[in-house]
């Protein structure tokens, strides 16, 4: 199991040919990448911050529960703080498993964690301002089904 | 004594980072009281507690938990990570 939460940028390509090249008897392994993205085409940065003392900690206890729960193999998750451009890598998830319903499953779950359970802000700095991104209640809501 | 952490549009509405504070407050909700008839910013940051989280020694808590033997208090509106 392994978590970075870094300031630096990532390459998701190398990340998961490593991961993958480190797992041992797992059938299976998903991926999800997070991009920073512009829909209006005014988005100068997207700038996270974070809680460095719990970021840590909450993120290896959701990555507990799912390896666990899905017995999983390994588990990766990368998530950067700072000052991102559009089109940027934000964050990576990877999961090993056995069967691949279980190495996606865990992905969606360690995804729908993150973004309501992992302190990280995010605030887009556009041409005319900038704002906090709010939480959606459709985020909260698909914790229910986990 | 204890730490108060602010965190993304608390920070900025408070106007500082984190602050040692000595306080008598009993829960989180005592605290926030207390913070409140300080100065007008922190009413206005604690105004609407459900856009609100608050983390004790780094774990999502509740507004009623107590404080007893707590070191670190966070306050900070829903996370959005991923």
């Amino acid at each position: 199991m392994r978590l970075s939460v870094q300031e630096q940028p990532f390459d998701a390509g190398a990340e998961l040919n490593a991961f993958t090249a480190g797992v041992s008897g797992a059938g299976a392994v998903v991926s999800f990448t997070g991009i920073v993205r512009d829909l209006s085409g005014t988005l100068r940065a997207m700038e996270i911050e974070h809680y460095p003392g719990m970021t840590q900690s909450a993120i290896s206890a959701i990555m507990d529960e799912a390896m666990t729960r899905w017995s999983l193999s390994d588990a990766l998750v990368i998530h950067r703080y700072g000052a991102l451009k559009p089109g940027a890598q934000i964050m990576m998830v990877a999961t090993a498993s056995a069967h691949r319903l279980a190495a996606f499953e865990a992905a969606e779950f360690l995804m729908d964690y993150l973004k309501s359970r992992a302190p990280f802000w995010k605030k887009e700095i556009g041409l005319d301002g900038a704002e906090w991104v709010a939480a959606k209640d459709e985020d909260e809501a698909a914790l229910t089904r986990w | 004594m204890v730490d108060v952490l602010y965190f993304a549009w608390v920070r900025e509405r408070i106007g500082l980072p984190r602050e040692t504070l000595a306080t008598n407050a009993a829960t989180v909700t005592d605290l926030i009281a207390e913070l409140s008839a300080r100065e007008e910013r922190y009413a206005l940051a604690f105004s609407d507690l459900k856009s609100l989280r608050v983390a004790l020694d780094q774990k999502l808590s509740s507004f009623d938990a107590p404080l007893s033997g707590v070191r670190e208090v966070a306050f900070f509106p829903p996370m959005t990570g991923g």
